[in-house]
Formats: C-alpha cells, sequence, structure tokens
C-alpha cells in the first residue's frame, strides 16, 4: 500500500507530533508513504483564501490533484480541514465540466492536468476502507481496555455530507467510533463531537472561540472522557493550546488531553509516548499514560 | 412498520418547569414520513402532544425539528431514511430557539435576526415605468437564497448561536445577501459596512457548514456569508481581524505556497496591534516550551514559482 502524502501545513507548522506520529504508525502498518509525490503541492486554502477567491482556491486543489495523479498514487491527507476543503473543491470541478476545463487551462503552462481520477482521502478513512479493520486489529499489541475517549471530527470531516462522500461510504459517518472501538478502548458519546472546534474565529471572536472549547471539553470531561481524540490538527491547537485559558474563563481547570488520530492508532501498536511526541502537548498527558503504565 | 419514537416533551404549565422525554410505539405505513408518525401520536396515542406543521409538502416551513439531533423538515424526512433498521427515532424542538411547548418553538428570535438585516428591497429612484426591471440573469443569482422558506433549521444547528445569541444567524444573513446582490436596491455599501463591522456579524460565522448540511431547500447560507465577506473586502471594508487574517492566508499561498502559522496572528492582529499581541506571548511561550513553535524561517515549497504565477493570473 503506497499513498502520496500530503501532510497539509500544520502537521508542517504549530503540530509536528501529528506528522512524526503519523510516520511511526505507517512504517508500523506497512503503508507506504511517497513523501515526495506532493513536494511541490500548496496549502488547500483552508476555506479561508476562499473567503477571498474560491476558483483560485479550486484551480490549486486542482493542481495538487494532478500532482497526485502524476505520481499515479492514491492521495493521503491526516488533516479534517485540508479533507474538507479539497473535497468541495473537487465535488465543484466534477459537478460541472466546462468548470473544470477553465481550471485546468490554468494548470496547462505547467503541464498538468486534473483528470477528475485523484480523491483525497483522510488516514482515517483509509484504515477503515483500505487497510481494513480486522488487520488493523490484528497488528496491535497494547490493549487500550479500561480508557474512556471522546471522538472530536471536525467539521470538515462531516461536512458537507454530499463532497465528502456519505451517502456512498455511511461507515464514514462514525469511523472515529469504529477506530476506538477497535483499539478496545470505550467511546463516550457526545453531542459536541461533530461542532465546531471554535478555531476558525480564534483570531477574529476568541469570547466565542473560548466558549466552544469550554463547552466541548467540559461535557467530554464531564461524560467521564480520559482524553479526546482527534483527526484534525486545527481543532488540536484549539482544544489543546487553549484549554487553560477557557478553563479560566469559566472558573475551572479542564485538564483534558487531546490525542491525534496517529497518537492513538500508535499507543494501541505499540509505540512508545516519547516517540508518538506525546510529551509535545500543552495539556499534559502524563495521567492519561500513567493510567496505560505508560511514561510520556 | 412499527416505529419507536422517543420525543421530548415540555410543558410551560408543569409545576415542576422541566422536560421530559416520552416513548411511542406506534404502528404505520412504511411510506410514512416523521411528520405522518407524528400526527398519529397526536391523533390516535397521546392528544396532549403539541406540534406545528401545515401544508406536510416541505413549502411552509412550519414543521422544523431535531430528528436524530439534525434540524430537519419532519414532513420531508422519511422514516425509512432516519430509521432503516427500526430503530429508535428522536425527535426534539429546534435549538437555539425557545421552546413554547413539545416540539413548537418560538418563531421571535429568528424573525427578530431577519429584522436586523432590514429584509426588504431600498431603492433610491422611482421608475417611469412604474416598475422595477431586473435582468433574468440578475435574478436567477439570487434564486438560492429566495428558495428560504424561513423554517429556521440552519438557525436551529448554528454553533455560533449555540455560544452567542447575538449572531444575526445564517437564515437572516442569506437573507441579507440577496439584497446586497439585488440591482434593484440602493444600499449596498450601508449593508455591507453594518454586516461587516456590526457585532455579530459575517465574520463571526465559524464556516463549520451545519447550516449548509441541514437547509432543506439548499440555500446555502453559509456561502452567502462567504460571498458577503468577498464583498465587503473588495468594497474597501478592510479593517477586521477577519479581513486581515483571509488577506494573509491569500498572501502566504501565494508568495510561499503554503502557510507561515508564526506570523499568521500577527498579520491578523496588524504590525502594531500591541494590545492583541500581547496576548500571544503566553501561547508562545507555552508552545516553546513542548516543542510546538512553527518554524521561525519559513521556507518556500519547491516550484514556488507555479503557484506564484497562477496568483498573478488571477490578480489580472
Amino acid at each position: 500500500m503506497k499513498y502520496a502524502f500530503y501532510p497539509g501545513c500544520v502537521a508542517r507548522g504549530a503540530c509536528p507530533e501529528l506528522f512524526v506520529a503519523t510516520v511511526e504508525v505507517c512504517k508500523l502498518l506497512g503503508i507506504d508513504l511517497d513523501h515526495d509525490a506532493m513536494k511541490g503541492a500548496s496549502c488547500t486554502g483552508s476555506g479561508v483564501l476562499q473567503e477571498k477567491n474560491q476558483r483560485l482556491g479550486d484551480t490549486l486543489n486542482a493542481r495538487n490533484f494532478a500532482l497526485a495523479e502524476r505520481s499515479n498514487l492514491p492521495l493521503m491527507t491526516i488533516c479534517s480541514t485540508c479533507q474538507g476543503v479539497m473535497s468541495q473543491a473537487r465535488k465543484r470541478m466534477l459537478d460541472d465540466p466546462k468548470y473544470l476545463a477553465e481550471i485546468n487551462s490554468e494548470l496547462a503552462e505547467e503541464g498538468l492536468e486534473y483528470k477528475g481520477i485523484a480523491e483525497p482521502r483522510h488516514l482515517l478513512w483509509i484504515i477503515l476502507e483500505d487497510y481494513g479493520v480486522e488487520k488493523f486489529k490484528s497488528k496491535l499489541v497494547k490493549s487500550l481496555n479500561g480508557l474512556r475517549l471522546a471522538p472530536f471530527y471536525g467539521c470538515y470531516l462531516v461536512r458537507p455530507s454530499d463532497a465528502l462522500g456519505f451517502k456512498e461510504n455511511i461507515e464514514r459517518e462514525d469511523s472515529l467510533e469504529r477506530i476506538i472501538e477497535a483499539v478496545d478502548a470505550e467511546v463516550v458519546d457526545f453531542s459536541g463531537k461533530t461542532l465546531c472546534c471554535g478555531f476558525p474565529i480564534l483570531t477574529i471572536n476568541e469570547k466565542n472561540s473560548m466558549k466552544m472549547v469550554a463547552k466541548h471539553t467540559t461535557d467530554a470531561k464531564g461524560l467521564g472522557a480520559d482524553a479526546m481524540v482527534t483527526p484534525c490538527p486545527l481543532c488540536h491547537l484549539n482544544l489543546d493550546g487553549f484549554q487553560s485559558k477557557a478553563g479560566k474563563s469559566i472558573g475551572s481547570q479542564i485538564n483534558l488531553p487531546i490525542i491525534h488520530l496517529p497518537q492513538l492508532l500508535g499507543l494501541a501498536l505499540g509505540i512508545s509516548p516519547e516517540k508518538l511526541r506525546l510529551n509535545k502537548h500543552i495539556v499534559s498527558t502524563k495521567v492519561f499514560l500513567s493510567e496505560l503504565a505508560l511514561q510520556p | 412498520m412499527n416505529v419507536n419514537l422517543k420525543v421530548k416533551r415540555f410543558d410551560p404549565a408543569d409545576s415542576t418547569g422541566g422536560s421530559w422525554w416520552q416513548e411511542y410505539n406506534i404502528d404505520i405505513h412504511q411510506d410514512s414520513t416523521v411528520l405522518d408518525a407524528l400526527i398519529h401520536v397526536r391523533e390516535y396515542e397521546d392528544t396532549s402532544l403539541a406540534l406545528r406543521c401545515a401544508c406536510r409538502a416541505s413549502i411552509c416551513g412550519s414543521c422544523g425539528m431535531k430528528v436524530n439531533g439534525s434540524a430537519k423538515l419532519v414532513c420531508k424526512t422519511r422514516i425509512v431514511g432516519v430509521s432503516p433498521n427500526g430503530e429508535q427515532i428522536t425527535v426534539e424542538p429546534m435549538g437555539n430557539q425557545p421552546v413554547i411547548k413539545d416540539l413548537v418553538v418560538s418563531l421571535d428570535t429568528f424573525f427578530n435576526q431577519v429584522k436586523r438585516v432590514e429584509p426588504y428591497m431600498q431603492p433610491d429612484f422611482i421608475p417611469d415605468s412604474g416598475e422595477y426591471i431586473a435582468s433574468n440573469e440578475s435574478m436567477e443569482n439570487l434564486l438560492t437564497a429566495m428558495n428560504c422558506i424561513m423554517c429556521g433549521c440552519c438557525v436551529s444547528d448554528c454553533t455560533v448561536l449555540e455560544v452567542d445569541d447575538n449572531f444575526i444567524g445564517p437564515a437572516a444573513l442569506a437573507k441579507a445577501w440577496r439584497f446586497v446582490d439585488d440591482p434593484r436596491d440602493s444600499k449596498k455599501k450601508d449593508r455591507l459596512k453594518d454586516l461587516n463591522y456590526e457585532d455579530g456579524g459575517i465574520w463571526d460565522c465559524t464556516r463549520c457548514m451545519q447550516c449548509v448540511e441541514v437547509c432543506p431547500k439548499g440555500v446555502n447560507p453559509m456561502e452567502r456569508i462567504m460571498e458577503l465577506r468577498d464583498q465587503a473586502i473588495e468594497i474597501g471594508f478592510t479593517n477586521t481581524n477577519g479581513a486581515r487574517h483571509a488577506e494573509a492566508v491569500y498572501g502566504d499561498v501565494g508568495h510561499s505556497g503554503w502557510l507561515d502559522e508564526l506570523r499568521l496572528p500577527i498579520k491578523t492582529f496588524g504590525m502594531f496591534n500591541f494590545k492583541e499581541l500581547i496576548k500571544l506571548i503566553p501561547i508562545g511561550i507555552k508552545s516553546q516550551l513542548v516543542g510546538k513553535r512553527p518554524p521561525i524561517f519559513h521556507k518556500s515549497i519547491p516550484g514556488v514559482e507555479n503557484i506564484r504565477k497562477i496568483f498573478e493570473r488571477y490578480k489580472n
């Protein structure tokens, strides 16, 4: 199994631990990551650039898809936001062949063309759909039995569901819960799991952003979660980085570790917390790891 | 077919003041909608159940409710669609709006939001012909927003309204766009100025797409909000963190191909906005201490000149 690996900006910027954990996990699972195929790929625009110019954003994503097609490899992302922005761009282009042709004319000078073949997919879906949950379970060496984990998807991995192919792949609706169950941990189901973490308005309306962080983390903690798991590094930045500030705004210390999806996979695969960079979080993972008899 | 409904009840006359869940098991035709099931309950099982409905054809917008956690018009929601294997169906009143009784919410919240955007055309001349003429193209452009039936589903599931009831909200902002983009309206600039700078305006949307997902009429309110942002920037209303953020992301990607996360918040707040920049210090120190700081030297992606050329072409 080999993929054109598109890590996105945050895994190479403010969440380097996500990048490292992904590489460690894929190595152990035998998932070959081609780091060169997408080397010249740009940012997806993260939905923000699209506020200024959606067509430009679509052109950048078509270019990234064309790079993946040139490598003849399926495209893998590890960011919910990248996934959503790319899926929306792809849908707009595939729904309208004339629009796709116009976008492709912008890529002609570089000798690139998006043929509509490349389809971005998150590691979370790849584990379930390509690798197979049973094969994944056969690789696990560390039981996470007794651990209570709250899923937190990130908006762009669940909406808009038509662009994300939920109709054709119904299992994507509870993909994170399936992974939590596969590693033998207990799912803490809470209504905020598919809502906004507040990151997009962090620098625009911090008060509202902090209310969202406080609500989701206290809700999950109140239901007995030991940690929260997310496939979105932007959610991680807000829920982890700003949790103590959000806690202060409601006069409480929340202390809920926010774990990247590959870090959870890695723990169950027996990779050390240090290798998974679980010591590189703002909210300490110490208590959470001690429950697994592990040290950060 | 047998249907198991779990309905959230609320009775304002109840001295305990609380709400409660009530289950109903009914036998109903397999092609039925959730509304058919609720009417069946009211007619044959429990006459005290309050619900609002009228057209039963997804035109009037009266029967918005939360089904299995997300807002829907129950007349448009078939039972087999939400309970394919006979699972229990939960029905609750819509969110972010006060409940009057059981499944009926007050529409005051919704219409107060709509009133804030002055939802009527304001032309600045009286045409000689007696009628305001608009081209077919300009009206076709407005069709998405004009499809709104004011059911309140988007308001119900809006993640911003959940934490801030001052937000104008998705339906009202889509309505505002409908007048901003109407060529017969003369207040485009004033409207955009208010929506741009007002507390609870266009920049408070988180782009979470809940409104896109639940809208039963394809209005796509979030896209309309994004168009309002684009137009506000275009017209020159750029003194907001939101506009600076969009500009900074555009600048980063256009220059280096990817985001310079270290400098992005500085560009968003403005280089000389010391009050806001000081607030970044604690998170900066914490990130540095645990090794989560983005690179100091932001390198461009290989072949960035191709990206720059694309940006250049779009600029021209």
